[in-house]
Parts: structure tokens; C-alpha cells; sequence
């Protein structure tokens, strides 16, 4: 690792005009600016990355350390500064919490019913948008401002669509002859429309990665495909998708992080911490924030913020497995 | 070749441009106008004081800062609101752990007083150490409410929320009842179930789509806050269990909803301001400090349809404290604010303008108090009518964590109100709730 073994630079070939005096001077000159100049290309690099890790260092690693080590103690909103060592109590406790339970489960179905349905539509969108038609940019435009209007601006419209005896959509359903369905009161409903935010919200966002993504697919690809008497879907399907697969992988577990920290759409669904008067929406990140900041046990949302962390370790290497087994799948397939 | 897609990369033409220097023009202009709003023009020795607030506070409606400001010309006043209670505390307890970005004054709300006075009165300036603080008009249970166990008084009480009964007289009509206020409060003075049962009667033969009460949580609310021990007793121990009151106000909850009178609304949300908006309930328990939120949510439409009568039985809902954080930068001239935006004569007129009842004895004696009405409940005599009621008021017994354990009774009968939950796996649902947010 020291720099002091640097082999040096092959020396200069000197011209054999010059006295040999001079000669071995430039020949040390010459091999300490090599050496200097190892030096910069080996360390420049760690040098210009630096500030990025400084910052990761103090706004992400310490708070991320910190907290793991309240989460090992008893700790109030009143007084941050004491802490009472309690081992992994905070963390065992979590088994028997029934709160807990439930803010997984929500976070798990609320995940999967905005997720799956987003990521297909977005695929659907981008295919669309890839094909040649009018005032495509308009389109692409209209396609992101979802994902540049802010959270709470969309939830509390959303809110109000949703209400029960004056939202627009119990007013729609009721001109079919429909009756009021209470959203914000069952879970399923409840869960439902909080998913729909996130889906309109992060679908254009993941339309335009595809879009990206299908535009770099080489076109004598689907060439060779339409000669071979492949139609429009079938090309989606065996050109599109596969070309899309890093893609696909990518905006997949870009979703399930997201919806893993899930929290400003169901907070402020209804303005409350609590997740509904049953708790029927509230997601892991709503419960840690109650733990904190409506209980003022520190030390208890320290533990759930370090179990929803230690959760998408999981999930990740899950994914991870499954991208080296289907990696492995059609390697076979290619041999 | 015909299915293959394609890629536009058709270059931008003229419009496109236009309507990109278009956008640039709004989205500069909104900018440009939102930052003039907020011009900063401090002299040099002019103090700007910060004053956080909740909800629908009033001092800025009432004009009191001008009116202070033009007695102080080197103070200037900023008003920060939450509207929310729950969140305004949440934000506060964080900076007073800090010791940063807190306002020069902070409003308290009575069910975080014991807190603030408990653990975490050094955080607070105590006024007994600035003479010119005159707290010798304050109700003395105000007082002792704000005091710390070793005397240091951190707080100074704004209002206090005797309650009436707020209706509608168009329902009221509608539906049979009197709706001369004195004959009003007649059908049941004395006992909170009369109310219920009068509910009863009215919904029977109510106009349609209305119902007897906003929510259960309102009688909930109204109820418990007859009582003088509720969460916690004297000695400071949790009650809440098997107290009186608790088991008294929730019965009545549950009657509240086994009988359908309520709109099933969680209270303080858009959808209950809509209700109240649009007249869907009857009656709600109405403390001092909420004829102003009902001017304000029912609007001009509802003008002239709502009066008030005595409440069943005196009781307290609600209230609020100003105090000064030590981490303030300018302590001396918060505290000259705070002592002034609670002296007698600043709460007589909070009460006229903005129906907030004063926390002052002296400032309930005065004839602006006493003599007042409410033009938008038409010539209602809230000052006679909230003066009787804070005569009887119990002194409330208050713990750390009542408003956490308010709330979740409130939420239990949500539950049976909104998810038809049975009655009894509300309350062990709620209970258990309570158990789990309070464990440490």
C-alpha cells in the first residue's frame, strides 16, 4: 500500500551527446517527477471521490451506526442524550408486538398492490411510447409530472377524492347506482387507495426508465423478428422484455425499497400517525414515527427503523439469488 | 419492417420553444412573487419575536400583534401555525430536546402541560424570576397546572374550554325540539345521558342525512371532560382503566353509535369540516374555543342557524399555555409578550373577538366578558353562558400522556362507528393500544 515501492518509471533514454554528470541529475529528476506523477494518478481519484464519502460518512453511516446503537437502549423523545442500556430488548419485543405485525403486513400488501400493477403499466406505457406517434415529448412531459408534484400536494387531493360522503368517487360510483364505499375506514379499501398515490405517482416515473431502456434495444433485433413473421406482441415478449431484463431488475428493487419506507402517502391520507382508527394502513415507517414522535420512545422506533433496514437486506440477497438463478437458467439454455 | 418501432428524434420546433420560454416565464414570475412576500426589512435594532402557535390560536386574528406592535415599534411579530395539535407537538418536543429552532414563544396545549411542567421544565423560562409578570389574575388551577414540582411556573394560561352545546336550530326545528336556547338546555340539564336520549327523540324524526351528533369522540370528549380524574389521580398514577369518568363517557360513546345518532367522523378532519359545512349533524359539544372553528368551517352559508345552550354538566375541554424556551434568543422581550398577550384586558378581548374564554378571574369579571355575544351565532350570550359554566368547572387532574390516551379512546369508538366493531373488542383494542404506546 505505501507509495515508497512505486516501481519508477522506465528512465528517460538520454542522448549520448550529454555529459554524464548531467546525465544521472536528469535521470533522478526524471524518476521523482515519475514518481510524482504515480502518485497523482493512483490518489487524484480518492482524492475527488472523497467529499462524497465525508458526507456518507456524516449524514448516512453515523445516523445509520446511532441509531442501531439506541435501538439497544431506553430512550425518550424528552431527553435524546440519555440513554439506559436494555440489550436487544427492543428488538425481541418486536415478536410479540402485534402493532408490529400488522404495520408488515400492511407495508407487504399495500407494497404489492401498488407495485406489480405500477411496474406492468409502466412497461405497457413505455412500449406505447416507443412507437412513432405525435407530440411524443408532450406525452413523456405529461408522463413525469406525477413523480415532480409533491407528496403531500397529491395525497391530500387524493384524500379528498377518496372521502366518504363527499368524495367524487363515492359520487361517481353513486350515479351507477353504486353505495358509498367508507375508503379511509376498511383495509382493503383503505390500503387500496393509498396504493393508487403511489401508482400514479412513481408510474411515469418508470415509464421513462423502459422508454430509456427499449430505446437502446438494436432495431435489427426486431428486424430480424418481423422477418421471422413475429407479431407486435410477440416481439414485446421475446425482444422487448428480455433486452429490458437489468432494467426490469433494477426498477424492481428500486420499488420495493420504496415501498418498504412507505410513509408520506398513508400519513397523510388521513393527517394521522395511527394509520387509520385500526391501524388498517399504517406501514412500518407510519409505526416507527408513532413509536418516536407521538410515544416518544426513541429507543423503540430506533429498533423497528433498524428491523425495516435489516428487512430489505433480505429482501435484497432474495433478489440477488433469484438474479443468479435465472442468470444460471438461460446461460444453460445459451450453451 | 412495419412493426418494428420507431424512434422519433424529430428536432423541437418553433412552438415547442415558445411554450418552453412560456413555462420559464410562469414558473420565474410564481418564484419571483413568492419570494416578495417574505421581505426581511429588519432596522438594526428592530426585534422580530417568533410566536408558534396551533390551530386557530387567534391572537393574529384578533390583532393583537398589531395592536402590540404599534405599543412596541422596535418589535416586530411572527406567527408560525400548525394546525394540528398532535403535530405541533411532535415538532416541539423534538427542537426543545435540541435546543433549536423553537419560536420566542411557544403555545402549550393543556393536554402537554404536565409534561412540559414534569420533565421538562428546565427547558422552559420560569416566569415567577421576571416581577413585571403579574400572575396574581390567573385562575389558581391554571396555575398549578403550569407549575413545576419544585414552583417554577412555565407556562401562562390563554384560555380555558368550558363547554356549551353548540345546534342547529333548523334541525332542531325540523325535528320537533324547542329551539329557544333556555328551553334548549332544559331537556338535559344535569345529566349527560338526557342528552343522548333527547338524540334519540331527535333522531326519530330528524330530516334526512342529518344525525344528532358530529362524532362519537365528540360526546367521548365532552363527557370525560365533566370529570375532575380522568387518566391519572392525584398522586400521579394511571387510572385510566377502571376511572369513573373514562367508563362514563365511554358508555356514552357506545350509546352514541348503537343508536346511530353520529356522522361517524373522526373529529379535526377535512371530512368532519365538510359535515359541519354542510349541516349533516345537530349538536356538538362545543367549548369556548370552538365557536370560532365553527364560524370559520361552517362558513357564511350556515350564518344565523346555530346557537348554544348549557351543556349537561359543566365541563373543561381543552385550553392552552403560552410559554418562553430558555433556548429563545430573546427571552426578556418574549417574556414581556407573553405576560402581555395574557393580561386581563388581551384576554377580555380574544373572548369578544374570537370566543376563546379567558383563563383570568379578572379578565371573566369584566363587563366585555360577562356582556358578550356572538354576532355569528346571532346575538348568542356566550359570555353569560360560558361564564356560568367556568364558575362549575372541575379542576382538572392532568398526566403526561393524557392526549395520547384521549385520542385512543377516541379512536376505539371510531372503530365501532367505522369498522362495526363489537363494543367490547373495541375497548380491549383500545386498551391494548394504550398499553403498547405508553411502555417505554
Amino acid at each position: 500500500m505505501t507509495t515508497d515501492h512505486v516501481p519508477a518509471a522506465p528512465p528517460v533514454s538520454t542522448g549520448g551527446a550529454a555529459p554524464p554528470g548531467d546525465d544521472a541529475k536528469e535521470q533522478r529528476r526524471a524518476a521523482r517527477r515519475s514518481r510524482r506523477y504515480q502518485r497523482d494518478t493512483k490518489w487524484s481519484p480518492y482524492g475527488f471521490i472523497a467529499p462524497f464519502f465525508v458526507f456518507f460518512a456524516a449524514f448516512g453511516l453515523f445516523p445509520l451506526l446511532y441509531t442501531g446503537w439506541s435501538a439497544l437502549h431506553r430512550v425518550s423523545l424528552h431527553n435524546p442524550n440519555e440513554l439506559e442500556w436494555v440489550g436487544f430488548q427492543n428488538f425481541t419485543r418486536l415478536w410479540q408486538d402485534e402493532f408490529f405485525w400488522n404495520a408488515l403486513g400492511n407495508t407487504f400488501t399495500i407494497g404489492v398492490i401498488s407495485t406489480v400493477p405500477q411496474l406492468l403499466m409502466a412497461l405497457g406505457i413505455a412500449h406505447l411510447l416507443n412507437y412513432k406517434l405525435r407530440g411524443s415529448m408532450m406525452f413523456r412531459v405529461a408522463m413525469l409530472t406525477p413523480y415532480a408534484t409533491s407528496i403531500a400536494a397529491a395525497t391530500l387531493v387524493f384524500a379528498m377524492l377518496y372521502g366518504r360522503d363527499y368524495g367524487l368517487i363515492n359520487w361517481a360510483l353513486g350515479l351507477v347506482g353504486i353505495d358509498p364505499v367508507s375508503w379511509e375506514a376498511g383495509s382493503w379499501s383503505s390500503q387500496f387507495a393509498v396504493s393508487t398515490i403511489v401508482i400514479w405517482r412513481w408510474t411515469g416515473y418508470n415509464a421513462l426508465i423502459y422508454l430509456a431502456a427499449m430505446q437502446a434495444v438494436p432495431h435489427d433485433l426486431y428486424e430480424s423478428a418481423s422477418l421471422d413473421g413475429a407479431s407486435r406482441w410477440q416481439q414485446f415478449i421475446h425482444v422487448t422484455i428480455p433486452s429490458l431484463r437489468p432494467t426490469i431488475i433494477f426498477t424492481v428493487v428500486v420499488s420495493t425499497i420504496g415501498a418498504t419506507q412507505l410513509f408520506g402517502e398513508p400519513l397523510l391520507f388521513a393527517g394521522s400517525p395511527a394509520g387509520g382508527s385500526q391501524s388498517q394502513y399504517q406501514t412500518l415507517g407510519l409505526y416507527m414515527y408513532q413509536m418516536g414522535w407521538f410515544n416518544f420512545h426513541l429507543g423503540r422506533a430506533a429498533a423497528i427503523a433498524w428491523t425495516m433496514f435489516l428487512l430489505l437486506i433480505i429482501i435484497g440477497l432474495v433478489y440477488w439469488a433469484i438474479m443468479r438463478w435465472v442468470n444460471r437458467d438461460t446461460a444453460g439454455k445459451e450453451a | 419492417m412495419r412493426n418494428t418501432p420507431e424512434v422519433s428524434y424529430r428536432p423541437r420546433g418553433r412552438t415547442a420553444r415558445a411554450m418552453a420560454i412560456g413555462l420559464t416565464a410562469v414558473l420565474t414570475g410564481g418564484l419571483l412573487a413568492a419570494c416578495s412576500s417574505s421581505d426581511d426589512g429588519g432596522d438594526g435594532d428592530q426585534i422580530t419575536l417568533t410566536v408558534g402557535v396551533f390551530g386557530q390560536f387567534g391572537y393574529e386574528e384578533a390583532g393583537l400583534y398589531d395592536e402590540y406592535m404599534d405599543l412596541n415599534p422596535h418589535i416586530k411579530i411572527q406567527q408560525d401555525s400548525i394546525t394540528e395539535n398532535k403535530d405541533y407537538i411532535a415538532q416541539l418536543l423534538t427542537r426543545l430536546s435540541q435546543g433549536s429552532g423553537l419560536a420566542d414563544i411557544q403555545a402549550i396545549e393543556v393536554a402537554n402541560i404536565a409534561d412540559m411542567a414534569g420533565d421538562l421544565n428546565a427547558r422552559w423560562v420560569d416566569f415567577n424570576e421576571y416581577e413585571d409578570v403579574d400572575t396574581s389574575h390567573f385562575a389558581p388551577w391554571k396555575l398549578v397546572q403550569s407549575t413545576s414540582a419544585d414552583g417554577r411556573l412555565i407556562g401562562l394560561g390563554t384560555d380555558i374550554g368550558p363547554t356549551a352545546i353548540c345546534y342547529r336550530k333548523d334541525h332542531f326545528e325540523a325535528a320537533g325540539l324547542p329551539t329557544d336556547r333556555e328551553e334548549v338546555g332544559a331537556l338535559w340539564a344535569g345529566d349527560w345521558s338526557a342528552y343522548i336520549e333527547t338524540g334519540e327523540q331527535f333522531q326519530e324524526n330528524a330530516p334526512d342525512g342529518v344525525s344528532w351528533v358530529d362524532s362519537p369522540g365528540g360526546v367521548y370528549n365532552g363527557v370525560v371532560s365533566s370529570y375532575e380524574e380522568r387518566y391519572y389521580d392525584a398522586q400521579g398514577e394511571l387510572i385510566y382503566e377502571d376511572s369513573e369518568a373514562v367508563q362514563a363517557a365511554w358508555e356514552l360513546g357506545v350509546r352514541t353509535e348503537e343508536s346511530g345518532l353520529s356522522t361517524r367522523q373522526k373529529q379535526f378532519t377535512d371530512e368532519w369540516d365538510r359535515a359541519m359545512a354542510n349541516g349533516d349533524f345537530a349538536t356538538i359539544s362545543c367549548p369556548a374555543w370552538m365557536l370560532g372553528y365553527i364560524q370559520e368551517k361552517a362558513g357564511d352559508g350556515s350564518a344565523g342557524l346555530w346557537d348554544a345552550a348549557p351543556a349537561p354538566v359543566p365541563s373543561n375541554w381543552g385550553g392552552a399555555f403560552v410559554g418562553v424556551p430558555e433556548a429563545g434568543k430573546n427571552r426578556e422581550e418574549a417574556v414581556k409578550l407573553a405576560a402581555w398577550l395574557t393580561a386581563p384586558e388581551q384576554q377580555a378581548k380574544l373572548f369578544s373577538e374570537r370566543g376563546s374564554f379567558p383563563s383570568s378571574l379578572e379578565a371573566q369579571q369584566e363587563s366585555v366578558v360577562q356582556e358578550a355575544t356572538h354576532p355569528y351565532f346571532e346575538g348568542m350570550p356566550m359570555g353569560e353562558i360560558f361564564s356560568s359554566a367556568a364558575a362549575e368547572i372541575p379542576p382538572t387532574i392532568i398526566g403526561p400522556r393524557d392526549q395520547l390516551i384521549q385520542e385512543a379512546f377516541a379512536d376505539g369508538l371510531l372503530q365501532i362507528a367505522q369498522q362495526g366493531e363489537s363494543p367490547e373488542a373495541a375497548w380491549n383494542n383500545t386498551l391494548s393500544r394504550i398499553q403498547n404506546a405508553l411502555d417505554e
